[in-house]
């Protein structure tokens, strides 16, 4: 075993060596610009670029020209929701999303809010999920767009996105989907889902960090955004600027590796994630899992451990890569957002782990990361104070704590 | 975030962890913080002959709160009561090099010292158990 033992791949993925391989000759031998349309150089690039669309439209089932090329998730979703706040701002002013989303959404709102916009963020019920009711109920006539995810990165609670689609179809309102972390572990169609823009992300899928891209529906109905970027026209005018063919020939390589392996690899993928679950909570007490138990991303898996705090059980297993939801491992100080929208409580939100398993995983990892995970616990929750009063029989939630 | 060796000796092996009997006289229990916060520290003391014989913790929170309350009892042992209550959050920032994200827990132990003298001050202040008061006149 290598270590340290990468089990965070929600945060990011390591470049599958294939895609490295297909991106190199693009920085070195064919490194044109592929907007240089009088020398081999540039329709070399161009013609990478353009069958990289390709190899991205297929695995969302979109057609290439429907695809915009970004920096990132981030950008994709700041340009899906100012492109449109701005381009339909004589329809309406009103975007419904919900409490749960990524901050690339959550921040873009409170921007946008400033800008005079109404937001509504939808709660999530127990399991993580959106519910189409409420979307519908939150609907007016000044609402121009709902932006919902496909699944959540820290719970892997994968949205009703189809019937949220249906009625945002029903209603004439534009509907985006950031579907960072389901591309390329479920099937995704943006027909079937019923989107008219959706971001995507290639670090989270093992492609390089730098690149993602925005899928901008062009018929039934024709979306049209107001760019962030301008300068040159790029992307038939929405996101102007030199493109990274290298990132891109990987982002391309990067989907078309997941379209062929996906039906293997999200079984193998599920079947690692149920085997740590069942190590993990077959010698532990006080487990919970956090999210959805069935409509989760097969790799990923969030337990709160009571009675342990999160960034002293990954001090106590640092040669594994994990992460938190506690305060402690927060840039903020707060703790995950997502699991209190949950009704998870703070102390259990504090104790929380995030496993993300991948394409390099192996059974032998994920054995020695249950056996790791169950020492530290045990190990922590002999320190702990709150263990020892609930072995005494105290209910923790009636006692008053001196809180400074 | 890379925690200084201190820290992570003291995460590793921690100075006395475990508990003391919280209603035995000589022993002085403090508990600060709360679980929402994901801070709980528990630090106990035993005196005899007003210095501190013995002194037991157990944290439920990170790295930087085990390790300043790990540190609190070491410093604690051998010291007077009186004495004890000098212990500033501080020492224990500069003896554990705590960045400032963290001085927060440094400031917890500070609580937890203080809460577990003045609790053991308290449970000392109360007398030799009295006699039951005499009858007293029915009132009218």
């Amino acid at each position: 075993m290598k270590f340290p033992i990468f089990m965070d791949n929600h945060s990011t993925t390591p470049v599958d060596p294939r895609v490295l391989e297909a991106m190199l000759p693009y920085f070195t031998e064919k490194f044109g610009n592929a907007a240089s349309r009088n020398h081999q150089l540039g329709w070399e690039a161009e013609e990478a670029v353009e069958n990289a669309r390709k190899q991205i439209a297929k695995l969302i089932r979109c057609d290439a020209k429907e695809l915009v090329f970004t920096s990132g998730a981030t950008e994709s979703d700041n340009l899906a929701l100012k492109g449109v706040a701005e381009m339909y701002k004589e329809k309406g002013n009103h975007i419904i999303t919900s409490m749960t989303e990524h901050r690339a959404i959550l921040d873009t709102c409170k921007a946008l809010e400033k800008r005079g916009l109404e937001v509504t963020y939808l709660p999530v019920d127990k399991q993580g999920r959106v519910s189409p009711d409420d979307v519908r109920g939150a609907m007016t006539e000044k609402t121009i767009l709902i932006s919902i995810m496909l699944a959540n990165n820290e719970i892997g609670t994968i949205n009703p996105i189809a019937e949220i689609g249906k009625i945002a179809k029903e209603k004439g309102v534009l509907f985006h989907c950031d579907a960072t972390q389901g591309v390329g572990k479920i099937p995704v169609d943006v027909n079937q889902l019923a989107v008219d823009l959706m971001s995507l992300s290639a670090h989270k899928i093992y492609g390089p960090k730098g690149i993602g891209a925005l899928y901008v529906r062009k018929k039934g109905p024709r979306v049209r955004l107001v760019p962030l970027i301008d300068g040159g026209g790029h992307e038939r005018g929405m996101r102007s600027g030199t493109l990274p063919v290298p990132l891109i020939v990987g982002f391309g390589k990067a989907c078309e590796l997941c379209e062929q392996e996906m039906p293997t690899e999200s079984k193998r993928m599920a079947a690692m994630r149920d085997r740590l679950q069942a190590q993990i909570m077959e010698k532990l007490d006080e487990c919970y899992l956090n999210g959805h138990p069935t409509e989760r991303l097969p790799n990923n898996l969030n337990i709160s451990f009571a009675y342990v705090e999160g960034e002293a059980l990954l001090m106590g297993v640092k040669e594994i890569a994990l992460s938190s939801g506690s305060a402690c491992t927060s840039a903020t100080l707060e703790p995950s957002y997502v699991l209190r929208a949950l009704g998870v409580g703070s102390d259990l939100a504090h104790s929380s782990i995030r496993f993300g398993l991948g394409r390099f995983n192996t059974d032998e990892e994920v054995d020695y990361t249950a056996k790791r995970m169950i020492e530290a616990v045990t190990r922590l929750r002999e320190m702990s104070p709150l263990y020892e009063m609930a072995k005494e029989g105290i209910d923790l939630k009636s006692v008053q704590w001196a809180v400074h | 975030m890379a925690y200084s060796d201190k820290v992570i000796d003291h995460y590793n092996n921690p100075r006395n962890i475990g508990s003391l009997p919280k209603d035995d006289k000589a022993v002085g229990t403090g508990i600060v913080g709360a679980p929402e916060c994901g801070d709980v520290m528990k630090l106990q003391i035993k005196v005899e002959n007003d210095v501190i014989v013995d002194a037991k913790f157990k944290t439920f929170g990170c790295g930087s709160a085990i390790a300043s309350s790990s540190l609190a009892t070491e410093w604690l042992k051998g010291r007077t009561v009186g004495d004890a209550y000098n212990i500033k959050n501080t020492d224990i920032v500069h003896e554990l090099n705590l960045p400032p994200v963290k001085i927060h827990c440094s400031v917890l132990a500070e609580d937890a010292i203080k809460a577990a003298l003045d609790d053991y001050k308290k449970k000392s202040a109360v007398g030799a158990p009295t006699e039951a008061p005499a009858a007293q006149s029915v009132k009218s």
